[in-house]
Formats: C-alpha cells, structure tokens, sequence
C-alpha cells in the first residue's frame, strides 16, 4: 500500500476516535441537557463520518473496487440525528420546563408545540392561557 | 501505521462507550438517560466500523447500518414513551 494513502486512512481514523471521545466528554461536562445535546453531534458527524471515509478508502486501496456504501450509514445518520435531537428535547421541556415561567410567549394563539396538544376542533384559546396538564 | 492508528482510536471509542455509561447511570433526567443511549450506539457503529478496517472484512459493515437503524428506533421509542405515555397510538 502506498505511504501516502495510508497517512490518509490514519490521520482520518485518528481524527474519527478523536472526534468520538470528544462527542461523550461534552456529554459528561456539559451542565444541563439542552447543552449537553450539542456534543454528541460532533460524534455523531465528523466523528463516525470521518471513520467510514477512511474505511472507504480502505476498502478501495485493499480491493481495488471502489464502493460508496459506507455513505449509507452517514446519510441515514445525518438524516436521523436532527430527528432525535428534536425527540429529546422535546421530551426534556415536557417534563422539567415550566412554559409559564420559563419559555417566552409565542405571540400565537397556539402555544409551544409541546405543550399545546388541542384537537383541531376546538374554538382558537386566549393566547395568555395554556393547557394545565 | 494503519495498526497503531487503530489501536488509538479503539481506545478512545471504549473510553467515550465507557463516559456514556457513566451518563447512563447517573443522569440526573430521563432524557439524559435516552442522549446517552443514542450516543452508545452511535459509538457503538464507530467501534464495529474499525473492527471491520482492522480485520479487513466488510461483514461488519451490515451490522453497523443495522445498529444504526435500531439505535435511531429505540431512541425515538423512548422520547415518544416519555412525551406521550405510549408508543404507537
């Protein structure tokens, strides 16, 4: 294997591990969640993604057919990762954020997604007021 | 040189497995359990994709694509069970 393709596929796997402890260290320093749900994302993108491109690589220099399927798990990862984040936090403000004191007005006559759960029905509320339960 | 980049980056990825579970255990939210449950398996995909590189096969890359599909599953799973109360409604 020539030299320099394989100071590539070691600088990015170094990079990746790196990128990797980096993501779960934020995690245990962060002080609240909705900080602490910005670490991982860099685990999460340059970290795996910069692993599965040296793997790429890999694969390309050990067999000589170059395959993209490696992108796969980085695309269903980008695709999925604002997806969970959204979950987490949305879970996190139902239980430990009051939208009363905590969360600015909306300016709507809905409130905040999460803690506005109305059937469509319903006549529009005043805006002042929120759901009590 | 592959080798010893390998070695590195298997130890930072068991280090970070291990910080997550540290999380794991004593998050003070739920949602601080559910965040480090996706972060493991996240780690978990980097760690199967390295053991693949240093093995030299690419079996391994199906069982990352899967854990990566079942990790995003379950962590949705559990922010819908905490948001409302049930799974599938």
């Amino acid at each position: 294997m020539e030299f320099i393709v394989e100071l590539v596929i070691s600088v990015l796997i170094v990079i990746g591990g790196l990128f990797t402890l980096i993501g779960s260290f934020g995690l245990v320093k962060l002080p609240n969640l909705l900080m602490r749900l910005h670490a991982p994302t860099k685990a999460t993108t340059v970290g795996v993604g910069s692993i599965l491109i040296a793997s790429m690589l890999f694969f390309w220099v050990e067999r000589g057919t170059f395959t993209i399927h490696e992108l796969l798990i980085t695309i269903f990862l980008f695709l999925t990762a604002p997806i969970t984040a959204n979950l987490i936090g949305k879970a996190y403000l139902l239980r430990h954020v009051d939208p009363k004191d905590d969360l600015p007005h909306t300016g709507e006559a809905e409130g905040w997604a999460t803690f506005d759960v109305r059937d469509p029905e319903e006549q529009p509320r005043d805006p002042g007021k929120l759901p009590q339960d | 040189m592959i080798e010893y980049a390998l070695n590195f980056a298997f130890v930072c990825a068991g280090l970070a497995l291990l910080i997550n579970l540290w999380r794991l255990s004593f998050g003070p939210t739920i949602a601080d359990r559910v965040l480090a449950v996706d972060t493991m398996a996240i780690n978990g995909i980097a760690l199967l994709v390295l053991y693949g590189i240093g093995r030299a096969t690419s079996m391994y890359f199906e069982a990352a694509l899967l854990f990566a599909m079942v990790g995003f599953v379950s962590t949705v799973a559990y922010c819908k069970f905490v948001l409302r109360g049930d799974i599938i409604e």
